[in-house]
């Protein structure tokens, strides 16, 4: 009896560890980049948390003070007046790996996924879809994806002056390197 | 046994269940951990409140170039315009050296004065914290450039450039309330080098307070007061009364309009803090406005091999 139980838990265990397995990291990047014909804004956040299982489950949080701006004043903008980060501290994404039987997280190599879930920026939570790449190397995974984000859908307001400024879809890159979590 | 029962039951536990929340409630729990608390930022919208310094500096590598404005006072009346047809205008280019120290320097007609400050950051307020509070020290220096036959010396009496100089250390503590409301307080001495009456003290020292209240993201009123421990008996043959400030800050972009109303001719402190003449009380009020201007003149380093190339 007492050997059934320990038999179960290794096996439980092994299995556990075998799809269990996390990858975290807590400085992710997310860069993003408006265009218009009047000016470029790009912006970067070196302190994104991101948490990857190999069951497919993703999250990802991007404190929104963390994003740094060529210029300093844009960013007090940014902060202040248009995502208004002491009401809305943080930009999540929760969601899944569509297509989880093409990612073979024990074999090294680049995987193409899709990736939908819950995108709440400033507020609001959208449903999202966007492709991405997943490369492993050893302990590592590498999590690339580059899609856009229209202001408009996060309630983000822009004054008439500043529209010609400002992008309305504004195109976002993620570059996560997350290790797994022992 | 037992061991390594309790042993696998606990990895169990801990990597069975992977839903989404479970996931983010590893992220959360793991940051409270090491999470730094953040300083306050924005605490006012401009390098000054009204006329005098906040405990913001423009950041490293800013330029602000900025023109100040003066007009006469309301009570002047209709055939002066109410003022607007004399105007007292100070030019002035701050600039960052780095996050916490910025410097200035300025020209403004009031007494054809020259002005150059430092503005160090000692402390900064950090968030959700009630008993914490930026703190800056500001150091001011003032030389005026008056032809000397315009100042009444004895017979006799050499007009040295060092008359000309007056100093001013200043220390700005300010707390961000919340989001919308901010207030500073500014212990002040100023140093001035001449007087031009023995029943004036040298030394000047004040107490200022300056606050704001922001009514939209930005929009916000503003107000200032300068209390005088040891005011002078009067100023350009005139009595002196503490100044007393009030504007509207508008944003736009890289600008920052400052509409005021002050009972002050001059726009420097050592004029503003101890040699104000008007009274509010008779109408001696000034309209004016501080127009900010920012130029980022130096690429963060981080930005280095952006594709967005301003620089």
């Amino acid at each position: 009896m007492k050997k059934n139980v320990i038999i179960t838990v290794l096996l439980t265990c092994c299995i556990s560890v075998a799809f269990g397995q996390k990858y975290l990291t807590r400085t992710g990047q997310i860069t993003f980049f408006s265009s218009t014909p009047l000016e470029n804004i790009e912006a970067r956040n070196n302190e994104v948390a991101a948490i990857v299982s190999q069951q497919g489950d993703i999250v990802f949080q991007a404190p929104i003070k963390s994003f740094k701006f060529q210029k300093e004043l844009m960013q007090e903008h940014f902060n202040e007046e248009y995502m208004e980060s002491d009401k809305y501290p943080k930009a999540d994404f929760k969601g899944k790996i569509d297509n989880l039987s093409s990612v073979n997280f024990s074999k090294d190599g680049n995987y193409n996924v899709k990736v939908t879930g819950k995108l709440t920026i400033h507020g609001v939570t959208k449903d999202v879809s966007e492709p991405g790449t997943i490369i492993i190397k050893g302990n590592d995974i590498t999590v690339n994806s580059k899609f856009s984000v229209a202001t408009v859908d996060y309630n983000i307001k822009i004054p008439a002056l500043m529209a010609g400024k400002i992008a309305k879809s504004i195109e976002v890159t993620v570059n996560c390197i997350l290790s797994a979590v022992k | 046994m037992t061991l390594m029962l309790s042993a696998g039951s606990q990895q169990v536990f801990a990597q069975s269940d992977t839903s989404d929340n479970d996931l983010e409630r590893m992220l959360d729990a793991d940051k409270s951990a090491t999470k730094k608390s953040q300083f306050v930022s924005a605490t006012f919208k401009s390098t000054h409140i009204v006329n005098g310094q906040s405990i913001e500096n423009v950041g490293k590598g800013v330029l602000d170039f900025r023109i100040l404005h003066r007009f006469g006072t309301l009570n002047t009346g209709s055939e002066n315009f109410f003022g607007l047809d004399n105007a007292i205008t100070k030019l002035a280019l701050d600039y960052g050296i780095t996050n916490w120290l910025m410097v200035g320097v300025g020209r403004s007609t009031f007494d054809k004065e020259f002005d150059f400050f430092t503005k160090i950051k000692l402390a900064r307020q950090k968030e959700h914290k009630a008993m914490s509070f930026s703190v800056s020290y500001v150091g001011g220096l003032y030389i005026q450039s008056l032809p000397a036959s315009t100042f009444h010396l004895d017979t006799g009496q050499t007009y040295y450039f060092s008359n000309r100089v007056c100093y001013m250390n200043q220390l700005l503590i300010a707390h961000k309330f919340s989001n919308a409301f901010s207030m500073q307080i500014m212990p002040t001495h100023i140093h001035y080098n001449l007087v031009d009456s023995s029943k004036n003290p040298n030394d000047l020292f004040a107490l200022g307070v300056g606050g704001r209240l922001k009514l939209s993201n930005r929009i916000a009123l503003t107000g200032e007061y300068y209390y005088t421990l040891n005011p002078f008996s009067e100023a350009n043959d005139l009595p002196v009364h503490n100044a007393l400030s009030f504007g509207v800050d508008i944003e736009t972009g890289g600008h920052v309009f400052q509409l005021i109303f002050t009972n002050s001719t001059a726009i420097t402190e050592r004029a503003v803090i101890g040699q104000t003449n008007g009274d509010w009380g008779s109408g001696d009020i000034h309209f004016g406005f501080n127009i900010s201007r920012v130029f980022t003149i130096v690429q963060p380093k981080e930005f280095k091999n952006s594709r967005n190339k301003i620089w």
